[in-house]
């Protein structure tokens, strides 16, 4: 089967006034239909900068991307849908106006019934005239799923979007995110660089070594679903979590040896 | 399909907010009475203020052509306003006005165009830095013999006071850029248009409304004292301040600083909501 997107070879250099930064070694990835993966790295690993090549947000010094198996060359914002480090809102917007944005830009009619909807899910409806400034870091990153969901994009790409989050929040988000992903069943990839919310949501997680981001190891989570937060205090969930803290920190080198 | 840009997707070093965030409350100390004991307080020190004045005046037996005493003034402005005034402060307020709005137009104007690339800014910056600091009155007289006695020499004046105000901060608003915000709106598909004005307009606007209202006050100014140098035929509140002052006529003064005063209070009061409806997300 033709995966949803596939990565070949992707590498980025940034050129910049010291020198050029190795941010992405030939990184390459199937992501199936449907499938949530996580991509778990330490910070300045090259994450966000896979990620926006995923969106065609920037271009790849080498290698490609292929979303239904046509090369990404530019935002495909009928397709993919972006979700950004920090909630990303527009501070001179109320939230139902955030929500709206996508709407205005592709200069469609707002689905009303579709935001009400979401915005019943995610517990926003009494604040939809509230400006970003007024709502917590968990409801603002709740609005900014809310915008992206309601343009229904067949993939959803999400970086790090509750880094900022304590851990309850954080929790509460992740188990949202599930619920909503179980009705709408999109291909998501999820960036973290946190180890036990990337073992909690993906079906596979695929560890990246420090700079220059390169691909250390793919584990596949075979957690059962719907998942709840006492999995995390399975002695399985906490092996896993040590055994992937062991090649983040090693960037995987130890583990090929031994395998 | 769009083409690729090289952008920075770096969100380690933020950049929003390049020239930090535009306090509203910093801008000055004044902001809306919250109770009666405020406004209270507010007109108990003006009439302190006032009837003050008026007895310090009388128990000195300052002569009026000295200083006016407040009371006498008021009732001249008072009685005399519809009969002289109100025309002068139109004329004032014509001048001020067209000038004002052909000013800020290009300035703004100017200012979106020239941030689009940062070599015209080099390149043009000094010139606007030298017209803002141009007291802008001085042209007056010279453009006075070339365009005759009416209302142009003025209005011109007060474009060329208020149009580098409003530039120079717009073009501090247009500068700020916030990578993150402008992805977003491109990973919707939106044009370079679109991303002016959904991202780049409203990030600059706080900043293009403080150089609304410098630019206004620079413009009023500017009105009045051009006309203290060459008015045109039909007067104005700056040629009535000559007038008066030449005559030692303080009561009449003091009524034209008063109206002129009032003038300046009100487009502060006006910005200050103005500020509050469009920039307050900011503060
Ligand atoms: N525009 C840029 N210019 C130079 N270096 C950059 C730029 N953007 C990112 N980097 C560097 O590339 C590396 C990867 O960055 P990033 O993709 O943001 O990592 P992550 O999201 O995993 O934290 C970092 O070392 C970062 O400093
Ligand atoms: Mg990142």
């Amino acid at each position: 089967m033709e995966p949803k997107l596939r990565i070949e070879g992707a590498s980025k250099i940034y050129a910049t006034k010291s020198g050029a930064v190795h941010a992405l070694e030939d990184f390459s990835l199937d992501v199936h239909e449907g499938e949530l993966v996580c991509i778990l790295g330490p910070s300045g690993c090259g994450k966000t900068t896979l990620l926006w090549a995923l969106s065609g947000l920037h271009a790849l010094s080498s290698g490609r991307i292929l979303l239904d198996g046509t090369p990404v060359v530019g935002p495909r914002p009928k397709e993919i849908g972006m979700i950004f480090q920090d909630a990303n809102l527009l501070p001179w917007r109320n939230l139902r106006q955030n929500i709206e944005f996508p709407f205005e830009i592709k200069k469609r009619p707002v689905d009303g019934q579709r935001i009400d909807a979401l915005l019943g899910e995610t517990g926003l409806r009494d604040f939809v005239g509230s400006m970003p400034r007024e709502l917590s870091g968990g409801m603002q990153q709740r609005a900014s799923i809310v915008r992206a969901l309601a343009q229904n994009p067949g993939v959803l790409l999400m970086d790090e979007p509750f880094g900022a989050l304590d851990a309850f929040t954080r929790d509460e988000m992740n188990l949202l995110l599930m619920r909503l992903w179980s009705e709408s069943g999109q291909t998501i990839v999820f960036v973290t660089h946190n180890i036990s919310e990337a073992i909690f949501l993906a079906d596979r997680v695929v560890v990246m070594t420090p700079r220059p981001g390169r691909l250390a190891r793919v584990y596949e989570i075979d957690l059962p679903r719907p998942r709840t937060v006492e999995m995390m205090f399975e002695s399985g969930f906490i092996e896993l979590v040590q055994d992937m803290k062991r090649v983040v920190e090693t960037g995987g080198r130890d583990l090929l040896e031994v395998e | 399909m769009s083409e690729l840009r090289d952008e920075i997707p770096s969100f380690e070093k933020r950049t929003t907010a390049d020239h930090g965030p535009i306090d509203w409350t910093g801008l000055t100390s004044i902001r809306g009475a919250r109770s009666t004991m405020e406004v209270g307080s507010i007109i108990a020190l003006f009439a302190l203020v006032f009837f003050g004045l008026e007895l310090i005046l009388r128990w000195t037996n300052t002569p009026t052509y000295v200083f006016p005493k407040p009371i006498a003034v008021v009732r001249t402005l008072a009685n005399e306003f519809t009969a002289v005034y109100a025309h002068h402060l139109w004329v004032t307020m014509y001048e001020f006005l067209a000038g004002y709005a052909i000013g800020s137009a290009v300035g703004l104007l100017l200012a979106a165009l020239i941030t689009q690339k940062p070599f015209a800014e080099k390149v043009i910056a000094p010139y606007v830095l030298i017209m803002v600091t141009t007291p802008m009155i001085a042209f007056v007289p010279f453009l006075r013999l070339k365009m005759g006695f009416g209302s142009w020499p003025l209005i011109i004046a007060v474009a060329l006071a208020a149009g580098p105000m409003v530039m120079i901060n717009s073009a501090t608003g247009f500068r700020r850029t916030d990578l993150a915000k402008i992805a977003l709106a491109r990973s919707y598909g939106a044009s370079t248009f679109q991303i002016f004005r959904k991202i780049r307009f409203p990030l600059a606007l706080p900043m293009i409304i403080v150089g609304f209202m410098v630019g206004s006050i620079f413009g009023l100014l500017t009105a009045v004292g051009g006309e203290m140098v060459a008015a045109s035929e039909s007067g104005g509140l700056g040629e009535r301040l000559v007038y008066y002052s030449s005559l030692a006529r303080m009561d009449e003064f003091g009524a034209v600083i008063l109206i002129i005063a009032a003038l300046g209070v009100s487009i502060y009061v006006l910005f200050y909501f103005v500020g509050k409806r469009w920039a307050s997300w900011e503060a």
